[in-house]
């Protein structure tokens, strides 16, 4: 693949870090030894993608290379070899959905399709309003809660066709849904209920029923 | 079967807080000066004796890796690097260690530093995870805040640095010195061995790379005595170990289990057995998508330990077992696992870099049954071009799944052709 393909055409004409980010920055390089700055390029390069709307623009690595003291093809391959930096726009809700075998083996195929049939897309495409575009990664390693889709940050896990088909409504009205196994099972337990430290489980229901019961009261006298 | 009381990770599902109080609750951070106490070369020995070994796929002991490295610190100093860049198909164990667990591995690296004599420790984490970074980089704050990192850590008289870097997405990086060229800010490819990490590390000096779930049993380990430990499990391979079981089961899960268990029972009393019975099961990958698959006779009688799946001709790997029903389309699992090792070569080595495009291109066309009968011998002939002539073990991790494919399921490869073959005729 050609670096033409990786590459927005369109490119902005200048880029520095906020204010914010360079009182991070001098934090990110005082992790690494004197000289070895370059170690920071990778968390430098996701800085600058979190500051420009989930894509890196080439002025963004021109100045990376320049404060790490590289060179920019040096920060451009690194840029260019790992898969999740992007080199040009994405939609605001950027699907990145997983499809090797674990996700594939529990019904990928079908969250794929609802993706097609509700928002037209295909791995690789944007939505033309520019709110959504797809991306097939590879192992999230998320396996046992397949099939997962990452949205931006968070992954949402144990979906099928209907559920992407509520989450992608929830996502089109700005109201992102709470992150995780759709169908609320705590981490990786087994959906049908806890196989060990059933002790620890009990308690930790109690407690936390404690809690929900508590805040109940509590709204009832408010 | 094993006990809760013997069970390492007892917040494994994320049912009590994360934090440092929680974790000290748990026993995490319980009088660690003591463990450092008996001093460096102790610790190695101990985690010698407990057996211990690697738990991020090849099943090195710890403790002998450990051992490695140099006895005097010189001017180089000594690196741990934990591996927590988790994204072998079939495996997400380390995930949940990070986001519910987290101080266990953090103590994990001050005991495992202090035993190699190094005063730094860097976590690389996958670039995805990063709601459990997060969770991390949080719990090392809090390590610090309470002085169990930093200038005198756990007060044992120690300095021990641990910094959080996330990678960008490249499943190579989770090979140990693709891990460290990404450390040191350069595209994450493999460099030639010798010399050995132990010798010529991250920025040249000494350092030892060991995944999360080794790490984070250490203390635990240190604590008990590598006797309890060893008592658990098989000889050679004893202890627990956390189990990732997706795919056809009724209820994927994971779990920590004794090591040699039999796979009947870990699927059938964890994961709520095979979807539509045992007798529905077609195969199974036992370690993680880079080992050959076992069929349902060799399931029945297999044990999840390293050499009994080595015996087998197939491998323990990271414990991520995925598991095919009858419905499975088995010749496209193993093609789109192809399509992965394809699209994860770093591009290095040519054998890798151009077989498992090749590899893939083949294994599209099984799938379709356009191909010719002894076209399944050329893509084996193919796999074994790849398998041993690549710097590192990717280039055998793309040639297993298929060498596993057409030994077990040549048949059904050839059944296809020929419904291809039949189809075309007709058309004609």
């Amino acid at each position: 693949m050609s670096i033409h393909d990786l590459v927005a055409e369109d490119q902005p004409e200048n880029f520095s870090f906020s204010a914010e980010n360079e009182d991070k920055i001098v934090k990110i390089i005082a992790k690494y030894p004197e000289g070895r700055q370059a170690s920071a390029v990778m968390p430098l390069l996701d800085l600058a993608q979190r500051q420009h709307d989930n894509w890196i623009p080439m002025k963004a690595i021109e100045l990376i290379a320049e404060r790490l003291g590289m060179a920019k093809i040096r920060v451009l391959e690194v840029a260019s070899f790992y898969t999740m930096y992007n080199l040009k726009p994405v939609g605001k809700y950027f699907l990145q959905l997983c499809g090797t075998t674990p996700c594939m083996l529990r019904g990928s195929d079908d969250v794929t399709r609802c993706i097609k049939d509700k928002l037209g897309i295909s791995s690789g495409e944007m939505t033309s309003d520019g709110k959504f575009s797809l991306l097939e990664v590879e192992c999230l390693g998320a396996c046992v809660n397949a099939p997962i889709i990452q949205v931006n940050d968070d992954f949402y896990e144990d979906l099928d066709y209907d559920s992407t088909e509520t989450l992608i409504g929830a996502l089109s009205k700005d109201a992102p849904p709470p992150i995780g196994s759709v169908k609320m099972r705590s981490g990786s337990q087994a959906e049908t209920g806890p196989t060990s430290l059933e002790k620890i489980a009990a308690k930790s229901q109690k407690k936390k029923s404690e809690k929900t019961a508590g805040t109940l009261a509590e709204q009832g006298r408010n | 079967m094993l006990h809760d009381k013997d069970r390492i990770f007892t917040n494994i599902y994320g049912w009590q807080e994360a934090g440092l109080s929680g974790a000290k609750k748990r026993g995490d951070w319980d009088n660690t000066k003591a463990i450092l106490a008996v001093g460096h070369d102790e610790i190695v020995d101990r985690m010698k004796q407990s057996g211990l070994r690697g738990r991020g796929g090849a099943g090195f002991p710890t403790g002998v890796k450990w051992s490695f490295m140099p006895k005097e610190v010189t001017n180089r100093p000594h690196y741990l690097v934990v591996n927590a860049d988790e994204s072998e198909p079939g495996t997400c164990k380390d995930r949940d260690i990070i986001r519910h667990e987290p101080h266990k591995l953090i103590e994990g690296c001050l005991v495992a530093g202090f035993a190699m004599r190094s005063h730094v420790a860097y976590i690389y984490i996958r670039g995805e995870f990063v709601n459990e970074y997060i969770a991390l980089q949080s719990a090392v704050d809090e390590a610090y805040e309470d002085g169990l990192l930093g200038g005198n850590a756990a007060n044992s008289g120690w300095a021990f640095d641990v910094y959080v870097h996330r990678g960008a997405g490249a499943y190579i990086c989770g090979e140990e010195t693709a891990l460290l060229e990404s450390l040191e800010g350069k595209k994450g490819q493999p460099r030639l061995k010798p010399p050995f990490p132990a010798g010529v590390g991250l920025y040249g000096c000494p350092t030892t790379v060991n995944n999360v779930e080794s790490i984070a049993v250490g203390p635990t380990i240190l604590r008990r005595g590598a006797d309890w430990f060893s008592s658990l499990g098989k000889e050679n391979n004893t202890g627990t170990k956390l189990f990732c079981i997706s795919g056809h089961v009724n209820a994927p899960c994971n779990v920590e289990e004794e090591m040699g268990i039999p796979l009947k029972e870990l699927l059938e009393k964890h994961a709520g057995g095979v979807r539509g019975g045992w007798d529905n099961l077609l195969a199974v990958i036992p370690g993680g998508s880079s080992t050959p698959l076992i069929t349902k006779d060799v399931c029945e009688i297999m044990t999840m330990d390293f050499d009994a799946l080595k015996a087998a001709g197939t491998g323990l790997g990271t414990a991520g077992i995925i598991v095919m029903d009858k419905s499975t389309d088995i010749v496209r699992a193993i093609s789109r696992l192809s399509y992965f090792y394809k699209h994860e070569s770093c591009g290095q080595c040519t054998p890798c870099r151009e077989g498992t495009g090749w590899m893939w291109r083949m294994m599209d066309r099984m799938v379709r049954g356009q191909a010719e009968p002894h076209e399944i011998d050329t893509l084996y002939e193919i796999t074994k071009q790849v398998e041993g002539h690549t710097i590192c073990a990717l280039g055998d991790a793309a040639a297993w799944p298929i060498q596993g494919l057409i030994k077990n399921f040549r048949p059904e490869i050839e059944r296809r052709i020929e419904m291809n073959e039949t189809v075309t005729q007709a058309a004609e």
